[in-house]
């Protein structure tokens, strides 16, 4: 394939702003799909990415686009996920494009999303196209619009295509940028070969699909390749290109292409995303910049409501990691809940999803304990452990000092609100940095939160206190010294080990407050009282009692008809059914998730 | 003929008004569907009778409202009774009647039939609370309905108390009791008021006690009326001494009844059956149906200890030793169970006799769920 002729780019959007219907239009200008074929949005194909309205995991597509100079193009789009929880993600499907097509609002102008994202494909060097989308609003103003983008990121936009991709207005314009506007690939087909694995997925009948843009070199069926991050060595059964609806098998992936591999590899985790393909028997001197294994940030206990579905959940797990090399999990046993999994994330949302998918794919009744962050803590015996489950926090007497992840964050939002955000972010005891406007009612707010604030309910809180308008985004700082403690809830003089969290000491009161007064409206009464305590290290600072019972329904067995009585008592077992046990307090599983959300 | 006596039950479901409380099975009554009642009972009590072959020894009608039938039916249906079964002697023969709804040769006649029990529906003693109520009845009408029963010779008598009404206190309720004693029956029933779904009360937003507030006057009227020399024998429940209702104990000693009439339910051979609440079905000769599939011995010994756990006898380890093995191992079960309860729920709860306390009946439902753990 003449290489002059490809276009590798991807598109860069806030949620909502049109990513999808774009690149739905752009599959239909080359007619990737026929129409009765094209179900909308055909790039997001997970249930959730389509409900959500984001792009999870990254996708790509090679398309043949006729020009108007008569010539015949390959467009290869790969998607990208569009949340900062997966920002190596993005980073990496960036790292495979020359490009990237900047959609943006013509009503809304540009979010935090948008410009994180932007900021990530200018400094992967790619060649910014920016889009003016929803033309057809009433609302759309998109002469400020282009302006926004001019101010904010710097490049030329005033003759920027103005399209909507709804309506299916100007997309030509859109390919026509593509094709005159982005580079062709570069790239040394007789070098060592060099491909970087953007994506992969399980597939149950030929092993792990790995997605790559080739940089370097020819790679054929029949290679041995090598992951040069990971080490493993595979054979290759097929590669090819990435169709619309199906893989399309070629004799070989060249420098500048883009496509998938298959060669029986057992799980994506041994084709980890941002590796770099080499052969085995001619390997590249050294490897593409920018690999990172990937870290979890956001770890909670995973519990199956029904203690008997935990084979079930180990299984559920296992199955969502084969695509997913980013979810970590391992055994763990609590004492309230039983067996389950502590589970690592790349984030809130990434947690959320996972969580999701486990209940809605695999029809599991979940228990999910308080997220944590890791914190670093330093003993007074000079050793330095890390920390992600509460119950292994040490005693405070033997904890020299603690150290908790700090974020750079941004948030985007009319002015109006500045307010409001900046009262959030001091709540959540956040330093502020500087504040700038974007345009005259528009600021980009610039704070370094604790990431232990943003993981519980952050992005709700800003919703609600902008409403809506406001976008947020953030990346890890590092770690801080920080004055952590471990706040426990007892029942009954019990701890109850599921409900203990890690957070700062100023925030302790409160929250103990919150937690008791909450688990005192969940749990019934009960036949004896029921005292709940906070304590942080031995020390009650907060205290609530469920009173005990002291009546229930009591049914008439009227004529001797003594159904309902029964059914009172059949309606009691299940109840109790239904309930943890603990000691001899019975805990219904919603008061473990209600203290999650403490602001509602 | 098996002298093993039977409780029987008969549901008269007419009633001239509904109650905004109540989803008893009741309709308006015509004459017409008065007779034709009157002549599908009278047939059944024939061939019930002549089908079970047994005596019975307490007779029961309740309703709707019984009393809505007039003396003569009624007394021409406890004739059926006694001819289609027998009567043995001395047995209770209880109706239920509305004060206000029946004048004073009512009491004659119904005497006269054989009746020698009689429950009156007086709910209470405050006027307000009988118009919330929607009854159709004044204090002073209960008060003349006992002059009239007593001056008739009926020597058993029942009145009928609720608790927890909306807007109630001890101090509306200590009124009701003094004036349900003031009356001097045998025998008194105190029920909590309980909102049933689907009626006017579940629709309406009523000033109800609480939980602890209904749980106070629950207890108070148990201390009331045991004050007053009436002793509570059930969670409802208080009489004189020897004056408990027999009839109801047959429900919670699980001895066999049987209930005649649309909605009415009967216990008998182990079986729980009942006639569905459906007058015209009953009439054209609708038959009983099982309620729930027949019971596993473990379901009925749970139920025994149930329903006897109803009783402010309790259960003891005697009356689990007459079912075997399994019953006696269930007393065992409960007993330890009850230990790692509230002390307060019991009035007993020794080696040989677990019985609630009022504190207990309270409680009962999530007791038993507790007592019945395994």
């Amino acid at each position: 394939m003449d290489k002059s002729k490809i276009r590798n780019f991807c598109i860069v959007a806030h949620i909502d702003h049109g990513k999808s219907t774009l690149a739905d239009r752009i599959l239909e200008q080359t007619k990737a799909v026929p129409l009765r074929e094209m179900e909308n949005q055909l790039l997001d194909n997970m249930d959730l990415e389509r409900e959500r309205g984001i792009t999870i995991k990254a996708h790509a597509v090679t398309l043949v686009y006729t020009a108007k100079d008569g010539q015949d193009y390959v467009f290869n789009l790969i998607d990208t996920p569009g949340h900062v929880d997966f920002n190596y993600e993005v980073s990496r499907s960036l790292a495979a494009c020359e490009g990237a097509v900047l959609v943006v609002d013509a009503s809304q102008g540009i979010e935090a999303q948008t410009l994180a994202n932007t900021y990530l494909a200018v400094d992967a060097g790619l060649e910014i196209v920016p889009v003016v989308n929803k033309i057809d609003l009433i609302s759309a103003d998109p002469d400020r619009a282009c302006h926004e983008i001019e101010d904010v990121i710097g490049i030329p936009a005033m003759d920027a295509p103005r399209i909507s991709a709804k309506n299916g207005i100007n997309i030509d314009e859109v390919m026509e940028r593509i094709v005159s506007d982005i580079p062709a690939p570069e790239g040394d087909e007789s070098a060592p070969l060099k491909a970087l694995i953007f994506d992969s997925y399980y597939d149950s009948y030929r092993g792990v699909i790995v997605y790559v843009r080739v940089m370097d070199g020819v790679l054929c069926p029949g290679d041995v390749i090598r992951m040069m991050a990971t080490g493993g060595e595979f054979q290759v059964v097929e590669c090819g290109f990435l169709r619309a609806t199906s893989l399309e098998p070629a004799d070989a992936l060249c420098a500048g292409e883009v496509g998938y591999i298959a060669a029986s590899i057992k799980e994506v985790r041994q084709a980890r995303v941002g590796d770099t393909v080499t052969l085995a028997d001619r390997p590249a001197g050294e490897a593409l910049p920018g690999y990172r294994a990937v870290q979890p940030m956001v770890f909670c206990g995973i519990y199956p409501a029904d203690g008997a579905h935990y084979t079930d959940l180990r299984e559920a797990l296992e199955k969502l990691q084969l695509n997913d090399a980013s979810l970590t999990f391992e055994p763990e046993t609590s004492v309230a809940l039983g067996f389950g999994f502590r589970c690592g994330f790349l984030g809130l949302l990434h947690m959320e999803i996972i969580q999701e998918r486990l209940e809605r794919e695999y029809n599991l009744d979940l228990i999910t304990t308080a997220p944590s962050v890791v914190y670093k803590i330093r003993k007074t015996n000079g050793e330095e452990i890390s920390i992600d489950n509460p119950t292994n926090y040490p005693d405070p007497s033997i904890i020299q000092s603690a150290e908790e992840p700090i974020t750079n964050s941004h948030i985007y939002s009319p002015s109006e609100y500045v307010g409001n955000i900046m009262e959030l972010c001091q709540e959540r005891r956040g330093t502020f940095i500087d504040m700038k406007y974007i345009d005259t009612d528009r600021v980009d707010i610039h704070y370094e939160l604790p990431l232990n604030e943003i993981i519980y309910d952050f992005f709700d809180a800003l919703k609600s206190r902008t409403r809506g308008y406001a976008s947020f985004d953030y990346e890890l700082l590092g770690y801080r010294p920080s004055q952590l403690v471990k706040l426990d809830i007892l029942l009954n003089g019990e701890t109850v080990d599921a409900l203990s969290f890690i957070l700062h000491a100023e925030k302790a009161y409160p929250r103990a407050r919150k937690m008791t007064e909450k688990l005192k409206d969940k749990i019934p009464r009960q036949l004896f009282e029921v005292p709940i305590q906070a304590c942080i290290g031995g020390k009650i600072i907060a205290r609530e009692t469920v009173k005990a019972l002291r009546k229930d329904v009591l049914a008439k067995c009227y004529g001797g008809d003594i159904t309902r009585k029964k059914k009172l008592l059949e309606k009691q077992k299940e109840g109790k059914k239904r309930m943890r046990q603990l000691g001899t307090v019975e805990v219904p599983q919603e008061a473990f998730m209600a203290v999650l959300k403490l602001d509602e | 003929m098996n002298r093993h006596p039977l409780g029987l039950y008969l549901h008269v479901p007419f009633c001239a008004g509904k109650c905004p409380y109540c989803d008893f099975y009741s309709l308006p009554p015509t004459p017409e569907l008065m007779d034709r009642y009157q002549k599908r009972m009278e047939e059944l009590l024939l061939l019930w009778g002549r089908r079970l072959g047994r005596a019975v020894s307490t007779v029961y009608f309740g309703g709707g409202t019984p009393s809505l039938l007039g003396a003569e039916r009624l007394s021409r249906l406890l004739e059926a009774v006694a001819k289609g079964f027998g009567l043995l002697p001395g047995a209770e023969i209880t109706c239920e009647v509305n004060p206000g709804s029946v004048d004073r040769r009512f009491w004659g006649e119904l005497w006269a039939g054989g009746f020698n029990r009689i429950s009156l529906g007086m709910q209470s003693a405050l006027p307000e609370e009988l118009q919330l109520l929607g009854r159709r009845h004044t204090p002073e009408d209960t008060a003349r309905a006992v002059e009239w029963a007593r001056a008739a010779s009926f020597g058993n008598l029942s009145l009928d108390l609720m608790l927890a009404l909306p807007g109630s206190s001890p101090e509306t309720l200590g009124r009701s009791i003094a004036f349900a004693a003031g009356l001097e029956p045998e025998h008194i029933s105190a029920y909590l008021l309980k909102i049933e779904p689907g009626t006017p009360f579940a629709r309406r937003s009523l000033a109800l006690p609480d939980e602890d507030r209904a749980a106070e006057q629950y207890l108070f009227a148990v201390a009331e009326l045991e004050g007053r020399g009436y002793p509570q024998y059930e969670i409802s429940n208080f009489a004189r001494l020897g004056r408990e209702s027999r009839h109801n104990l047959f429900y919670w000693l699980r001895e066999d009844y049987l209930g005649l009439g649309p909605g009415a339910h009967s216990f008998y051979g182990g079986r729980r059956f009942f006639w569905p609440r459906d007058l015209e079905g009953f009439l054209r000769g609708g038959g009983p149906q099982p309620e729930g599939e027949p019971l596993s011995s473990k379901e009925a010994l749970e139920e025994f200890a149930m329903l006897r756990l109803r009783l402010c006898q309790g259960l003891t380890l005697e009356d689990c030793r007459k079912l075997g093995p399994e019953g006696e191992s269930l007393f065992r079960r409960l007993s330890a169970n009850a230990r790692r309860c509230p002390g307060s729920c019991f009035r007993e709860n020794s080696f040989r006799r677990v019985a609630l306390s009022p504190e207990g009946f309270l409680v009962s439902n999530a007791l038993l769920a507790r007592l019945l753990d395994e």
